[in-house]
């Protein structure tokens, strides 16, 4: 038919060959990333300028010339600023002697020293549950949430409030920093899951009743500031109870943290039902499942894995929320770092700013935690969702 | 057919315990019961606290005197005014620290959402961290880091830092100079209206006749000239009434010049920085939600990469971004009842002073609420009607 003129063919394959020396190493990926244009250039340049200015001087404060040590303020102020400052004029760093010196503080208020070793051994027995909860590959998660989330929170009452099996009484104003945080956000997301829940199905129930409560309650509560919702419970609380009967203060801001986040779930969850398709609903119908199996059997499961970024959202934001109880006057993590400001022995222009960070760091590591592992279960739990 | 009938005549397929009608109205009836009877115990608790302690109920209390002195106002109040004008006062300062911290949130939040999706990589790193740290960080926190860590510590009047354009910084905030208007500034106003008027015009007309004709016309550039044009040539025809009133140092304070309180100044910005790492966030994820066909689409139909962005991709991220975007603008109103915390008198912090002044705890935090609820159900109304109109409009 057609006549080819094959004069050579290859018959051995050609070796395969280094790239270019300009698209690898370390001058390509600089070409590449850093100065592929000119407006890159000039991008790379603000942002070493902002590094430059800005990264040193944070060292240089936080570490550097920072006071890690010392007895009272003089370690932390200029021979300018008051009389015996030990540092050299126009000085400046973190007074992390003062962090040091309210640690205890810091961690547990103004709980009695010789009774702390309570608080201590409810922190390591929730690292002792909670861990093995986090770690997928750990089995018996059933009994281990049962011990977490309902055990836990009664021993802990009981070992941290005492009155009872010989453990003196310790009242809730003495609880301080750290101590409330965690205790107060952990009450809320335990409380606030299963009523977030709870309210997020009455929104979508077929009752009229019931629907319209919980779509007026979810509503009023997520239009209004927490720091309202506080309010209400601390001056408001007291005038619906019958004269006489007093709830303790602590007991007041736990529940109105936990309404309030209790709202915010109640919409996470709804997204998550409304995110499962009606076969879903129809076939746990069709197998003759009742109101209650359908749910927990079939369409929670579902919705909660598609929800779990939204609830660990909500978790973070009731953490940070929590430091809003200062402004009722309790003393949670930052209110104890802010009501130490005003202690004389330890006033200096870089107190607050300490103080200030060193909270800080502790809530970002927290926060940060729980989103860096929320997002380690997404893609874990990722089955064949994604398209 | 005669099957069928039959059981149509049978509907109950048991006890009356198991069919579902009943049962919801047997529960709604216990529900309905259960919370007229503890609302009824709550009103009866109120009812017999009130009498006890002495507490009138009822808004009567607004007309009273407040006594209070409040350092920010942008309305005349003086202490001999009302509770009520208190409150208003804290009302319209809430809403002037909402105002300005969402536009600058937006800005920033726009710029670091760009940069983290930047191909530059030292630029994307900066944005990242941004990001992380202020969004893992309570406000309320920032808002003392501004205000004790910062600003408190700045120094005294007698040494304060110059800043450009004659304003100055000091322990009690940023003094700028203050425009004095004199005699016929009101045609600047005026002109500045009939600017925007015609801009919006020009950008009308010209939307027609590149619908009919496909001939377009430079909408930007004869805006910016109308709306700052106009107002330039009315200053300089009405004789340049506007002068500055500068900030003088004296022996202990500074006289003249226009303040910025560090009390608002802590909370604007901390409430900006704050939202702002949200709003990247949504702006990130708005422009990563378009999908990557639409910008090959507009690629190869021949736009500039300018284009794509504006025509193309950012209408398309609007859709996406627009729902979170109104609910951050929401967080961002209700955190800046955080001021009582650093005594900026907004809403919370006078509706606060007047609780504890006269004791009408249920009304003053039923003010709170309303103003809150009002502030949140209009913006999710606004944001509705929006949103209807910018959705995608499908066959």
């Amino acid at each position: 038919m057609q006549e080819h003129d094959m004069s050579w063919v290859r018959t051995e394959m050609v070796l395969a060959q280094p790239a270019p020396a300009g698209v690898t190493g370390m001058g390509a990926w600089v070409r590449k990333n850093l100065i592929g244009s000119v407006s890159d250039t000039i991008m790379t340049i603000i942002g070493i300028a902002l590094v430059a200015l800005i990264v040193p001087q944070v060292i240089n404060w936080a570490f550097i010339n920072a006071q890690w040590t010392g007895p009272d303020r003089t370690v932390c102020l200029t021979a300018a600023q008051a009389q015996g400052g030990i540092q050299p004029d126009g000085w400046s760093g973190a007074c992390w002697a003062f962090v040091n010196a309210k640690f205890g503080q810091i961690l547990f208020g103004t709980y009695p020293t010789e009774e702390r070793w309570r608080p201590i051994l409810v922190g390591i027995l929730l690292f002792v549950l909670l861990v093995p909860m986090l770690m997928p590959k750990v089995p018996r998660k059933g009994l281990n949430a049962v011990l977490l989330l309902i055990v836990l929170p009664i021993v802990s009452f009981f070992l941290l409030s005492g009155g009872a099996f010989g453990l003196p009484h310790v009242e809730t104003p003495r609880w301080g920093g750290l101590l409330i945080t965690l205790s107060l956000s952990f009450v809320a997301i335990v409380v606030s899951l299963p009523l977030g829940i709870v309210l997020a199905l009455g929104r979508r129930s077929n009752m009229p009743i019931v629907k319209m409560l919980c779509v007026i309650f979810i509503e009023a509560v997520r239009g209004v500031p927490l720091i309202t919702v506080l309010f209400m419970a601390s001056v408001m609380l007291p005038l619906f109870l019958p004269a006489g009967v007093t709830f303790d203060k602590y007991l007041r801001a736990l529940i109105g943290v936990s309404l309030f986040s209790a709202a915010y779930m109640a919409e996470v969850v709804r997204g998550g039902l409304q995110a499962i398709p009606k076969g879903q609903y129809e076939g746990a119908d069709s197998l003759g499942l009742g109101y209650w199996q359908k749910m927990y059997f079939v369409v929670m499961p579902q919705a909660l894995k598609l929800v779990i970024p939204g609830i660990v959202n909500t978790f973070i934001g009731m953490f940070k929320d929590s430091s809003l109880v200062s402004i009722i006057s309790m003393f949670d993590l930052l209110g104890i770092v802010k009501q130490n400001f005003s202690d004389p022995n330890w006033a200096t222009p870089v107190t607050a700013k300490s103080g200030l960070v060193f909270a800080a760091f502790i809530f970002w590591l927290f926060c940060f935690g729980m989103s860096r592992y929320s997002m380690y279960t997404e893609r874990r739990l990722d089955t064949g969702h994604k398209r | 057919m005669a099957s069928q009938e039959v059981i149509r005549e049978e509907p109950s397929r048991g006890s009356f315990i198991n069919d579902p009608k009943v049962r919801s109205l047997v529960f709604q009836t216990v529900v309905v019961v259960l919370l007229v009877g503890g609302v009824w115990w709550i009103v009866n608790n109120v009812i017999d606290n009130l009498t006890r302690l002495h507490i009138a109920s009822g808004f009567g209390f607004l007309r009273g005197r407040a006594g209070f002195d409040i350092s920010d106002s942008a309305i005349a109040y003086t202490s001999d005014s009302t509770y009520g004008r208190a409150i208003i006062v804290g009302i319209i300062n809430t809403l002037i620290v909402a105002a300005v911290g969402i536009v600058t949130a937006s800005i920033i939040g726009f710029f670091v959402g760009i940069g983290r999706l930047s191909r530059n990589w030292l630029i994307q790193k900066i944005c990242t961290v941004y990001v992380e740290i202020f969004r893992n960080i309570p406000p309320l926190l920032v808002i003392f880091f501004w205000y004790s860590g910062v600003l408190a510590v700045l120094p005294t009047p007698k040494e304060s830092i110059h800043l450009p354009f004659g304003s100055l910084l000091n322990q009690r905030g940023i003094y700028f100079p203050r425009a004095v208007w004199g005699d016929g500034s009101w045609l600047i106003f005026v002109a500045f209206l009939v600017g925007i008027a015609m801009a919006w015009f020009v950008a009308r007309m010209a939307r027609q006749r590149q619908m009919a004709t496909g001939q377009q016309f430079p909408v930007l550039w004869t805006s910016v000239a109308l709306i700052v044009g106009l107002p330039l040539l009315a200053y300089a025809l009405s004789g340049f009434p506007l002068s500055l009133d500068f900030p003088k140092q004296s022996t202990f304070n500074l006289t003249g010049g226009f303040v910025v309180k560090p009390e608002f100044l802590s909370l604007y910005l901390a409430l900006s920085f704050y939202t702002a790492a949200f709003i990247a966030e949504i702006v990130r994820a708005g422009i990563r939600g378009v999908a990557r066909g639409q910008s090959e689409a507009s690629e190869a139909l021949g736009l500039r990469s300018g284009q794509a962005l504006r025509l193309v991709v950012v209408p398309q991220a609007m859709r996406i971004v627009i729902p979170p975007l109104a609910s951050q603008y929401l967080n961002l109103t209700k955190n800046s009842s955080l001021a009582i915390a650093i005594g900026y008198p907004d809403l919370t912090a006078t509706a606060g002073t007047v609780l504890n002044q006269t004791g009408q705890a249920i009304e003053c935090v039923l003010i709170m609420m309303t103003v809150y609820l009002s502030i949140s159900l209009l913006t999710s109304l606004f944001m509705n009607w929006f949103n209807a109109k910018m959705a995608l409009v499908e066959r």
